[in-house]
């Protein structure tokens, strides 16, 4: 192998030992679990009446026979093959990887908080009420709305939930609007959720400078309009400039304005939707408010609005009583009705919360001013080294190009596969698609300049090696538990599980 | 500026990254927003506090709620106090799992990849059905996903919806379904369970799915064969919500004739968190999975002939096909579904097995106890698994006599009044094996007295 990484030095990822499934570890006969006696009375004749044979499973479920020290190694192995932000340096871009701070965790499984249910008398779950309540408020005026809903549970669902309420509204209006516009920089959720929502989708290019070309939307805006979809910072890491005309232009034409939050992590603080012109918005606390993304969930997405879009809102929003007590407000007649069970990922929104608490107003400022200045500032020193195809300032993350690669025969997943040899996990690539080799790098407010230098170096050092060995890019990562996976054969012939029975 | 401990930024970084940007001041960053949408001055939101004055408040809020350590529980209505094995809140304290984001990255995720891998094997082995995906947001959602899906697949736009299905749940399906143009029909029950007469007349050619519950939201078992049988005559298609508990001793949907099963995981092993988060799964036939919604993991080799795993079948999902999508979901809930596992692990083929027992004879002790008392009885006879419909006089204020069982330490069933006047005064009480014997005589002392 021709590499000069010293393969003895220990990288974030030591698992390299295959891991057997759980279920290649049963013994028969071995357990872990402790279950109580039975303390009531019952026969057999009484069980047997209870329920028909033919309900009854016919063959028991093939689940693993191990000890609890089986389960404890066998996902503690699992764990050592994964890497989180704990780990190390994880600038994906568009996913706000930040520090997921330890005294969320803490409180999250307060028993008084993680062990209560939600149909519990409204009389036993005041605490709970209170922090959904001042949640609401907090992220309506850090968003600049007049309500906000904790409802849906991811930002897809949020988009849906707002798109949703859109519909509603037009429609109360009499009106039959059909059209949603996205940017052709959009996240591939927002022509998905307009798709659920019952909407076409018109997606319009972008301008040179990476904005949204304001002559593209005069031409297609008109009174099928029902709203237009925006990430802004757009996930170029661009300030759309003109906003205001943007909002303008949609809201003469009769239609709304959408706020993806995705990349509210540039502007707590400094500017909010609310006063960009926007109607709904919603958040992506796994993002912004730094809950963990779990690899993979759960999030949570709470949906702000305008007083127009109030009516509309999913059942049940929490209110203050004149008594100071808490209740669940009584759906309007005109809700979208349920978007989830329940009231939301309540566990989350503690977590949420509890960050919030962590800074105040003035803190999330600085979160979103440092954020920015770690993306300017790797911006500043990487251009060079890669294509950066918008001019800055960016806001809290950036796009490059690895297409200067493609030369050597190397493409931007050769770089990503690199970074992993050096204990960093990559950014997002080739995303979004209307940069060719598309590398988008998100630092966050976390990471202290040593990270972001060295991570600099390393991205400088594999652009060098791009054009010397590119063999080395083509074959690499080296030190992970696999090397690059067969990802047509998985999706050609699927294995999807381990078929236990 | 005042430091925080999560920013590490000091002011000789600040100087000197500025300076390589080229930027006088922070100032210089934001000098693309335009001045009248900055905004001036502080937000109104809640303030700093410092880390003790944090736990402090938050320890005092927690305190407001009475939480199921201290109060025994008799509420279930779709989420449960079942014993968590303490094995699980270790593993998903491991911060390699709870801080990494979706495994797009295979070669440092095989960990998540791998666990996900188990989770699908988990269900399929549970339910009977073929194929699983990584999990959906809880099982109302994965429900209306279900009818979602089973509208394309059949190109019908009309489904047909049993009452005994929870109400929030149908709720939820009513949401999605009205974003998709899909036509709702409800039809009602008899004995706790769903009317099959009723159910009959009101499938037909136009009918994509039938979606059920079992057990139902009144804990009672479904006839789910002979609910197949309706639906798959007009070549619709079968949904099935099954608590993933409860198929420790009921037989698996796939065996039943479901093309597609759902449910909540929040049984196996989740903490009630005020009903969420909590971990919907979704599991169809071979003959849909290509039209399965959300994220599904693989197994493959990597270049080396070694086992591995992968992001699969990406080709249905919004982050390639957009508005084509089969479902806008874009996250799943990983960290829950590694819970369900750890717990199905733990409690493995006895186990569960066991724990079945357990909550099948807790709530028929219950129900005998509780229906023998003057003045309250079973509303149906029909089979249950641990959780049952009691009806009360006709006089009873079941929201006085929650009041009154939580000054004794008891947290009430689920006032049935509201979502079905037709039963009177009802409380749908669910025993798991948590609850003592004299948990239960307890309660139905406290009930007898306050009647």
């Amino acid at each position: 192998m021709n590499t000069t990484l010293d393969l003895t030095t220990p990288t974030m990822l030591d698992g390299k030992e295959d891991c057997a499934l759980i279920f290649e570890l049963s013994q028969p006969g071995r357990v872990a679990y402790s279950l109580p006696e039975c303390d009531v009375p019952s026969s057999d004749e009484e069980m047997s009446s209870w329920l028909p044979a033919e309900f009854k499973r016919s063959d028991a479920a093939a689940l693993p026979e191990v000890s609890e020290v089986d389960v404890i190694r066998h996902y503690t192995g699992l764990s050592r093959r994964n890497f989180g932000v704990d780990n190390g340096f994880y600038p994906l871009g568009s996913c706000t990887m930040k520090y997921n701070p330890k005294i969320n965790e803490d409180v999250a499984r307060y028993a008084g908080f993680a062990k209560i249910h939600p149909y519990q008398p409204v009389s036993s779950v005041q605490g709970a009420l209170q922090m959904m309540y001042t949640l609401q408020n907090d992220l309506a005026a850090l968003t600049g709305m007049d309500a906000v809903t904790l409802q849906p549970a991811a930002g897809a669902h949020g988009e849906w939930t707002g798109l949703m309420m859109i519909r509603s509204y037009h429609e109360a209006r009499g009106e039959h609007r059909t059209k949603v516009i996205v940017p052709d920089s959009s996240h591939g959720t927002n022509p998905a959720s307009a798709t659920v929502a019952g909407f076409e989708t018109v997606t319009i290019p972008s301008n040179a400078k990476g904005m949204v070309d304001l002559d593209k939307l005069r031409e297609v805006v008109g009174s099928d309009t029902a709203a237009l979809m925006l990430t802004n910072p757009s996930t170029l890491g661009l300030f759309e400039e003109q906003i205001v005309e943007i909002a303008e232009i949609v809201h003469e034409a009769g239609g709304l304005l959408y706020y993806d939050g995705a990349n509210s992590n540039a502007i707590m603080g400094i500017t909010r939707p609310g006063d960009m012109g926007f109607d709904v918005v919603h958040l992506n606390l796994h993002k912004t408010m730094s809950t963990p993304h779990g690899g993979g969930g759960p999030g949570a997405g709470p949906v702000g609005v305008k007083s127009i879009l109030i009516p509309y809102l999913p059942a049940p929003t929490i209110e203050k009583k004149a008594d100071g007590s808490y209740d669940f407000a009584e759906a309007s007649k005109d809700s979208i009705g349920r978007v989830k069970a329940f009231y939301g990922n309540f566990g989350i929104l503690v977590r949420a919360y509890t960050y919030i608490r962590t800074y105040g107003p003035d803190g999330l400022r600085r979160v979103s001013e440092c954020a920015v200045l770690n993306a300017n500032y790797m911006m500043a020193r990487l251009k060079g080294h890669y294509e950066v195809p918008f001019a800055g300032p960016c806001k809290h993350e950036f796009v490059m190009s690895g297409s200067g690669l493609k030369q050597y025969g190397v493409r931007t997943l050769d770089v990503a596969k690199r970074l992993l040899d050096f204990g960093y996990h990559p950014p997002t690539i080739y995303f979004p698609l209307n940069v060719e080799e598309c590398i988008m790098i998100e630092p966050t407010e976390t990471e202290s300049k040593e990270t972001l230098d060295g991570f600099i170096d390393t991205m400088i050092r594999i652009a060098e090696e791009a054009k010397t060995d590119p063999e080395l890019l083509l074959n690499a990562p080296y030190t992970t538990p696999v090397t690059r996976l067969d990802e047509t054969n998985a999706a050609r012939k699927p294995v999807l599980n381990c078929a236990c029975s | 500026m005042k430091k925080h401990r999560y920013i590490p930024m000091t002011e000789q970084n600040e100087r000197e990254m500025l300076a390589v940007v080229g930027a006088e001041s922070m100032e210089d960053l934001f000098v693309d927003i335009p001045k009248n949408v900055r905004y001036q001055g502080t937000l109104p939101m809640s303030s700093a506090l410092d880390e003790a004055g944090l736990l402090r408040h938050m320890t005092q809020l927690a305190s407001k709620n009475a939480d199921s350590d201290r109060y025994a529980s008799f509420l279930g209505a779709g989420l449960y106090d079942h014993q968590v094995p303490v094995v699980i809140n270790h593993v998903i304290s491991r911060s390699e799992f709870y801080t990494a984001y979706t495994p797009y990255q295979p070669e440092v995720s095989q960990g998540e990849l791998q666990a996900i891998f188990e989770f699908q094997s988990y269900i399929c082995e549970l339910t009977g059905m073929e194929v699983a995906n990584a999990s959906m947001y809880d099982g109302a959602t994965a429900m209306a996903e279900a009818a979602s899906l089973a509208s394309a697949a059949t190109r019908r736009k009309k489904i047909v919806i049993s009452s005994t299905v929870h109400p929030e749940t149908r709720e939820v399906v009513r949401t999605y379904a009205y974003g998709l143009g899909i036509e709702v029909v409800e039809v009602g029950f008899d004995n706790g369970v769903t009317d099959l007469t009723q159910l009959e007349s009101s499938i037909d050619g136009d009918t994509a799915a039938v979606l059920v519950q079992s057990p139902n939201f009144f804990g009672a078992v479904e006839n789910v064969r002979a609910i197949s049988d309706l639906i798959h005559a007009q070549k619709g298609l079968l949904v099935v919500s099954a608590n993933p508990i409860s198929l420790g001793l009921l037989e698996a949907p796939g065996k039943l004739g479901a093309d597609i099963t759902v449910g909540d995981a929040q049984p196996l092993g989740i903490s009630g968190s005020f009903g969420g988060p909590t971990c919907g799964y979704f599991a169809v036939s071979k003959a849909l999975m290509r039209k399965i919604p959300g994220r599904i993991v693989g197994q493959t080799t990597d270049k080396n002939g070694k086992r591995g795993f992968v992001l699969t079948l990406q080709a249905r999902e919004q982050h390639i096909r957009r508005d084509k999508a089969t479902s806008n979901i874009c996250s799943n809930q990983a960290l829950l579904a590694l819970s369900a596992s750890v717990y199905l692990s733990i409690m493995g083929r006895q186990g569960l097995i066991d724990v079945c027992d357990l909550n099948l004879k807790k709530s028929h002790y219950a129900a005998k106890q509780l229906s023998a008392i003057q003045g309250a009885k079973l509303a149906f006879s029909s089979p249950f698994f641990n959780e049952f419909v009691l009806q009360l006089p006709e006089n009873t204020d079941l929201h006085a006599l929650n009041e009154k069982l939580l000054e004794e330490g008891f947290i009430g069933g689920y006032d049935l009044s509201r979502q079905y006047p037709e039963l009177g005064p009802a409380m749908l009480i669910a025993v798991t094996e948590k609850r003592l014997k004299e948990d239960i005589d307890r309660f139905a002392e406290i009930l007898e007295g306050s009647l």
